[in-house]
């Protein structure tokens, strides 16, 4: 019995988690390319709202999602264009997407506000699914879930096992030298960045079409600003951004139950958690590593203007 | 195909000073589309949204009201964005400065005797508070590596739900039927008007004195002077010898206390009371102005009034011609991207060099 209640809070652990892992990800190897997307939680934002308006008029959560992840993918275009091809400054660039995703969101979400779906399926095998105690943990969640594992290994994988993550890393790190050597450091950025607004964009998918399910302005509540700081918790290593998503929906859900069940803490303190714990990781993470420098990629955030 | 930008060896000041208003224009085309696309009349929400609220006296107030708070905020994030240094947390402290000062306001209610102190006092302790919040995510920052732009973030979800705890909770008007809301503030913590029968009050004043200073600050002090050298080539700065840490601190402190000062002026001006909101995001709108303004007092005072019009002109379009809000959020941002594409426009020549790989 008490198997099943363990089960039931990863389970919610796992689902709040997963839009942060699967927008930490794509986030992670535009960073570690050298880009700081500080529009994530626009382009997150517009995902969410582009991906329920195309799930509702098609009635397909599959065509919802990819067209969730194409809009984060276009906005983060429109940011390529500007921190990569025009060399623009990349943290006023990001705020701008953010502020611009939020507006677009409103506008392509205004006539879906209210509306509901039904969440999209689970996994249901014949007999494994209904285990008990690992069951639905291991075998019944939905197609996200599964993708952002997928996604994390997958990434790990192209950054740290083949030929073109390393050209992506090492641009990360000098942009200068990497030009030199004859490496396309803008074509590779530009490449990097539409992955991660992909990845942003498919991350606000999930969150209106299988988390919540329904769109309400702003849903993301700072989502795609936490899942910015995970990739510094996780020192930008793939996996860590799976232990920190984890660390991070744990705490979303804690505070949710904690609220439901009006223990005396004001509603307030017990939503204002998550940012004070994602500010508290951070703090602990700097304390935790005095010595030895910055972990983040030497180029990142830099803006890089070749000439010959 | 591929894109090359050479920097260009001799800026024009003309093309410096008209990037931002061809990008206004290119938003404006851009803008229109979308208007037309959602069924109106673009020549109809462009005066709805530009003409309109300059053609009456109470929009023109409302105008500079919005325009105020803006060019405040906006003002003391320049001194941190000409210095790197990303304070994004603006409207956290400007909540912050509305909270603690209206404190004052709400704990001198029914103050009787001399109270002629009372508005100087909260002004000072909204500008503190603001000034404290931000030297949290700058001494994080110095001391242990921190990401700046993270907590100052971060901390603006705090200070709202902060906000909205204090105005529901301990500070809600006892006798107030249980709105959420504290007592109106006596005549002695409010703002006075600049002239009787106008709703202009003196934080319109406030902000642009704020905005003289700072311009004399910038350009005829040390401490301008060391801002604008770590801005236009750090490397210089270090070898000159200015503390990377120590500007750092100063910076957030002033953009700090401008946005407490901006959240108090407004709480004691056009509010009068604590709610549970008191922003419509005037510390995230005032980071497009301090860039669209090109980080110089004068230029972010034109551009404060640009925005606010548009705002203005938002409120009247969705009760005039039923066009969402949202489009004028979408406008800014794409305003901001439109800037400093310009701004790139402006220091590169942009050749683009067909059939070689990029």
């Amino acid at each position: 019995m008490s198997l099943d209640i363990l089960q039931m809070v990863l389970v919610t652990v796992i689902a709040a988690a997963t839009p942060l892992m699967i927008a930490a990800l794509g986030e992670l190897v535009a960073e570690r390319a050298g880009v700081l997307n500080l529009g994530v939680e626009g382009m997150m934002v517009l995902g969410a709202a582009t991906g329920f308006a195309v799930a509702v008029e098609t009635g397909s959560t599959l065509v919802g999602a990819a067209a969730g992840a194409g809009a984060g993918l276009a906005l983060s275009a429109l940011f390529g264009l500007l921190t990569v091809v025009l060399s623009a400054n990349q943290v006023a660039s990001g705020l701008a997407m953010t502020i611009l995703g939020l507006g677009l969101s409103g506008l392509v979400g205004a006539s879906y506000v209210g509306l509901k779906r039904e969440p999209a399926p689970h996994l249901a095998l014949p007999g494994l699914s209904d285990l008990p105690g690992i069951g639905r943990l291991l075998f019944g969640q939905d197609a996200f879930v599964y993708l952002a594992f997928a996604l994390a290994a997958g990434v790990w994988w192209f950054l740290l096992r083949t030929r073109s993550g390393l050209v992506l890393r090492a641009i990360g790190d000098d942009h200068t030298a990497t030009h030199a050597l004859g490496l396309q450091v803008r074509k590779v950025r530009f490449l990097a960045v539409l992955f991660g607004g992909a990845c942003a964009g498919l991350a606000g998918a999930y969150l209106s079409l299988s988390y919540t399910p329904f769109w309400a302005p702003a849903m993301t509540a700072g989502r795609g600003w936490i899942a910015l700081a995970l990739v510094v918790f996780a020192s930008w290593r793939p996996f860590r951004v799976l232990a920190g998503a984890m660390l991070f929906g744990g705490a979303t859900v804690l505070q949710l139950n904690a609220q439901a069940a009006g223990i005396g803490l004001p509603g307030q303190l017990l939503s204002a958690l998550p940012y004070l714990a994602t500010i508290l990781a951070l703090v602990l993470l700097s304390l935790g590593r005095r010595q030895g420098g910055s972990l983040a990629p030497a180029s990142l955030g830099r803006v890089f203007t070749p000439h010959r | 195909m591929r894109i090359d930008l050479t920097p260009r060896a001799n800026r024009s000041a003309l093309m410096d000073a008209l990037s931002p208003v061809l990008a206004f224009l290119a938003a404006l085309v851009v803008g229109g589309f979308v208007v037309a696309a959602l069924g109106r009349s673009p020549a109809a929400a462009f005066v709805t949204y530009f003409v309109a609220p300059l053609s009456e006296v109470w929009s023109l107030q409302e105008v500079a009201l919005k325009a105020a708070p803006l060019a405040l905020i906006a003002t003391g994030l320049a001194f941190c964005f000409r210095a790197n240094v990303w304070n994004i947390g603006a409207e956290g402290q400007f909540v912050m400065g509305g909270l603690f000062g209206g404190w004052i306001g709400v704990a001198t209610h029914g103050a009787t005797g001399n109270t002629a102190w009372v508005l100087p006092l909260m002004l000072v302790v909204g500008t503190l508070a603001g000034l404290l919040y931000a030297l949290i995510p700058a001494l994080l920052k110095v001391r242990l590596g921190v990401s700046e732009i993270l907590t100052s973030l971060m901390l603006v979800y705090v200070a709202e739900l902060l906000l909205d705890y204090m105005a529901r909770g301990p500070l809600r008007d006892p006798a107030g039927f249980n709105f959420p809301q504290s007592v109106a503030f006596d005549e002695a913590a409010r703002l006075p008007y600049l002239m009787e029968g106008d709703t202009l009050h003196a934080g319109v004043a406030i902000a642009l004195a704020v905005l003289v200073l700072a311009s004399l600050v910038l350009a005829r002090t040390l401490f301008g002077f060391t801002v604008r050298v770590v801005g236009a080539s750090p490397r210089a700065a270090r070898f000159a010898g200015f503390s990377d840490a120590r500007l750092t601190l100063a910076v957030f402190a002033v953009s700090g206390a401008a946005a407490g000062l901006a959240g108090i002026s407004e709480v004691a001006g056009r509010i009068g009371q604590l709610q549970p909101s008191i922003s419509p995001g005037y510390g995230f709108t005032a980071i497009i102005v301090a860039f669209l303004g090109r980080l110089s007092p004068v230029g972010i005072l034109v551009a404060a009034l640009v925005i606010a019009l548009t705002t203005i002109g938002g409120e009247g379009a969705q009760i005039d011609l039923k066009l969402p809000l949202d489009l004028t959020r979408a406008f800014q941002g794409l305003l901001l991207a439109l800037v400093l594409g310009a701004d790139a426009l402006s220091r590169y020549r942009v050749r683009l060099v067909p059939g070689v790989a990029a």
